[in-house]
């Protein structure tokens, strides 16, 4: 084997470096989230309980699959503002139809079936409207948010749709595995499942490519725009599963659901170090960053902090992560 | 006559966290002077450019401007010593006009709004130093590159400059426009300026500067003096003396790989031409004539109007990057940072870009890191890309090895037709050896090659065929003996005779 010699002379500079960076970059992050649990701890021993970690968990499951979707549309160097909308109109449309279903376990299959393939055709629309027109995501996807809002309102007449099957709520949102709760678990295994994609296959690549520099990817023969629209797929099929899950949790379909994901995720992404020029990101420290927010949020919520002032250091967390990575870029 | 030098650079070091970019450097630059700063990508010239303007602070050792020691801790310290920089990277403000945009930084005021009188005044005073002619109330950004280097030679030159650094001037500007950039750069040097020149092309060296300085490794190796011997400077610069730069092995072609007939675009009227097996096709031509959207058109860069493309006998009807290499054709840009590497990830990625299915370093979607690592690592050795640290940014490579990432593009594919695009823009002569060695084989291997230049030299010393190509069509084609600089440089301005 000599010819892995070479590239096991060059890891060694590199990994020296690589650890340099991520003392850098990442470091930050995973020690201000050991120091905020610690400081929680002390001042509330409650947030160390078992049961409210599992409680940080299973809140944080919604934005964890929204901020990977959203995530991945950075990296193409795009942005989706429809997330949220995504979420509200998953929701309406699945509660109608489950509402109107057996209510036996097939009534489970038939709602995930339906926000799913929502998912998938409102990022289709969401992606070529990018990809082939050559519209701002910035502005397609707001555009989409009013579209998707106000199809929301239609289906739902503006009020909470009920009548969901028990079994729904009870698959996707009460039940446990192994003592786990089946939408963290569900959370987890997507996340690997993403990390691996991201990571180690060529779509995945290919993405990195195209948000890191456009024109460079389509000269070496890379497919552009079924990049692109592959990633918005991505992440309105992670949004509408968030939307089903978050329908399943509490019982109902509802309009108004899901509005504050689309700064969260944002945020969450930029947390973990994922760039808003495209071309960086690592799906694993965006899961550090969703869980910087939950346990923000938790931590709060049991000292009882006003939602009020809630909404305002979570705005200040966010305006801080984006001031650190320009700064990061500067140096 | 013993004057004092205008600026003396004495054991200026400078060290960066891991390397050392320069150590001991010392030379001298006299008043008025063209001062000619050449070596290799990585010799340090550009460290030595930022020291004298002000950007970095040297480690070690001292820069003396008119016999005192100067200190430079930020930029405006070196222009007020008279020390003015014209990047390689402009900084034009494309929306403002040319007047405004020579103003920019020193823009006159009266009562509290710009001076538009004044301004214009001091833009048109500027620029008739110079001797060149722009409107001054037209937009930059609609102005062509040229003139734009001149807006920013016009704003360096809008104080008392005393020492003018040129880097690369001439790097994106085709051969008309560089002969009137070094038209202007000798009449600068005659008023009194002092120039440091940097650059690549050895004839510009021998055309204007008066001595030169080379770098090597981060060290200098020596000054020499007009008239310049090309092989003596090329040998200081690489430390070994140059065989010949340009390689050309005797080849019989064979079928014809490229076809082009009676092509027609936005910028193309009517081209044909062919490609051989185992030829190098040159095609020469100014700036703007088209010779480089002849090969993005066949690539599929651009939208075909007229005209048929035979690639190996099939006739393709929309071409697309992905289709055409795909069948074998590549297409190397030009513009490596803009269109061939991604500058923020991993050097690997960028020679790996878009061919895991071809170099077989994917499985069903799922890439085999391992494998791709050494595949990238066996090519970099072949092409000798340095520093072999191939999980760097592609942006912190040299031109040179950024040229050879993009290179690799056609060691991953089963290529038949290289298209490449003004392959030794901006790199260092060593590289370029490398590159027309590379090139060379290719044509050996039975491949057909074709090389778009403004390298007029490189075109005659590589080509088995030259197509000159002249607002969008073909001016003339030449072959064997009738390939030289003349009947090139003719077929530039004149209808040649068919």
């Amino acid at each position: 084997m000599t010819t892995t010699l070479s590239p096991e002379r060059t890891t060694a500079p590199a990994n020296a470096r690589r650890s340099m960076q991520f003392i850098l970059t990442t470091g930050l992050l995973p020690a201000l989230l050991i120091l905020m649990c610690v400081a929680f701890a002390i001042v509330e021993p409650r947030f160390v309980e078992g049961s409210n970690l599992l409680n940080v968990a299973r809140q944080s499951v919604f934005l964890l699959l929204i901020a990977m979707g959203q995530m991945i549309v950075l990296i193409n160097a795009q942005l989706d503002l429809s997330v949220g909308a995504t979420v509200a109109l998953t929701s309406v449309v699945v509660a109608s139809v489950t509402a109107a279903s057996s209510g036996g376990p097939e009534s489970v299959l038939l709602g995930l079936g339906a926000g799913l393939l929502l998912g998938v055709v409102i990022g289709l629309v969401n992606g070529c409207i990018v990809a082939f027109w050559k519209v701002p995501s910035f502005m397609a996807t707001l555009g989409s948010t009013s579209v998707l809002t106000g199809l929301a309102l239609i289906i739902s007449k503006g009020a909470p749709i009920i009548g969901l099957p028990m079994i729904f709520s009870d698959a996707l949102a009460t039940s446990s595995v192994l003592g786990i709760p089946v939408p963290v678990l569900l959370g987890t295994v997507i996340a690997i499942g993403m990390g691996i994609f991201m990571a180690r296959t060529v779509p995945g690549r290919n993405m990195y490519a195209v948000g890191g520099n456009r024109a460079a990817a389509l000269v070496a023969g890379i497919n552009v725009k079924k990049t692109v629209i592959l990633a918005f797929v991505l992440c309105s099929v992670l949004a509408s599963l968030a939307g089903i899950l978050l329908t399943a949790r509490v019982g109902s379909g509802e309009a108004s659901l899901g509005a504050s994901f689309v700064m969260l995720s944002i945020a969450a992404a930029v947390l973990g170090g994922t760039s808003l020029f495209g071309g960086e990101g690592v799906l694993w420290r965006v899961v550090l960053g969703v869980l910087f927010l939950g346990v923000l949020s938790n931590g709060m919520n049991l000292l009882h902090v006003s939602s009020y002032i809630q909404e305002l250091v979570i705005g200040m967390v966010l305006i801080a992560a984006v001031a650190a990575e320009r700064l990061k870029r500067v140096a | 006559m013993i004057a004092k030098p205008l600026v003396a650079i004495r054991n200026v070091s400078k060290k960066f966290p891991g390397v050392t970019a320069l150590s001991d450097v010392s030379f001298e630059i006299r008043r008025g002077e063209i001062h000619a700063l050449m070596g290799e990508n990585g010799a340090g010239k550009s460290t030595l450019i930022k020291i004298l303007c002000g950007v970095h602070k040297a480690t070690t050792g001292s820069v003396a401007l008119d016999g005192a020691e100067a200190v430079f801790d930020r930029p405006q310290d070196a222009e007020k010593g008279g020390i003015r920089t014209v990047f390689q990277e402009l900084n034009i403000v494309p929306q403002l006009s040319v007047a405004e945009n020579i103003s920019l930084g020193s823009l006159p005021f009266k009562s509290g709004l710009v001076d538009r009188k004044r301004m214009l005044e001091r833009a048109a005073d500027a620029l008739s130093r110079l001797g060149a002619d722009l409107p001054l109330e037209a937009r930059a950004g609609d102005l062509p590159r040229s003139s734009q280097q001149l807006i920013e030679i016009a704003r360096a030159l809008m104080g008392d400059a005393r020492l003018l650094i040129l880097d690369e001037p001439t790097a994106s500007l085709g051969e008309n426009e560089s002969r009137q950039l070094l038209n202007i750069v000798t009449g600068l040097a005659r008023r009194g300026v002092a120039i440091l020149y940097v650059t690549h092309r050895m004839h510009e060296v021998e055309a204007i500067a008066d001595r030169v300085s080379v770098l090597r490794d981060g060290r200098f190796i020596e000054t020499l003096d007009a008239p310049m011997d090309e092989a003596l400077i090329v040998e200081k610069m690489i430390g070994r003396p140059a065989s010949s730069l340009y390689q050309h092995s005797r080849r019989d072609p064979g079928r014809e790989l490229l076809v082009v007939s009676g092509l027609g675009t936005a910028t193309l009227r009517d081209v044909s031409m062919n490609v051989r097996a185992g030829e190098v096709v040159g095609i020469a031509g100014l700036l703007g004539c088209g010779k480089s959207d002849l090969a993005r058109a066949c690539f599929g860069l651009h939208p075909v109007q007229d005209g048929v493309i035979e690639l190996d006998g099939e006739q393709i009807d929309k071409p697309s990057p992905a289709g055409m290499l795909e069948r074998g054709l590549v297409y190397y840009p030009s513009d490596r940072r803009a269109e061939g590497l991604v500058l923020g990830r991993p050097l690997f990625e960028s020679m790996t870009m878009g061919a895991h299915r071809p170099a077989q370093i994917a499985r069903k979607g799922f890439l085999r890191t391992q494998k791709e690592s050494e595949l990238a690592h066996s090519i970099a050795e072949e092409l000798d890309l340095r520093p072999m640290q191939l999980d760097r940014a592609s942006g912190k490579f040299s031109g040179g090895n950024q040229q050879k990432a993009v290179l690799a593009r056609g060691r991953l594919r089963p290529a038949k037709v290289h298209l490449f695009d003004e392959p030794t823009v901006g790199i260092d002569v060593g590289a370029k050896a490398d590159v027309y060695r590379l090139i060379d084989d290719y044509a050996d291997a039975g491949h057909g090659v074709v090389v778009i230049s403004s390298d007029l030299t490189e075109i005659i010393g590589i080509s088995d065929r030259v197509y000159v190509m002249r607002e969008g069509r073909i001016a003339a084609h030449l072959a064997g003996g009738d390939i030289t600089e003349e009947n090139i440089a003719r077929s530039f301005f004149a209808a040649a005779p068919a």
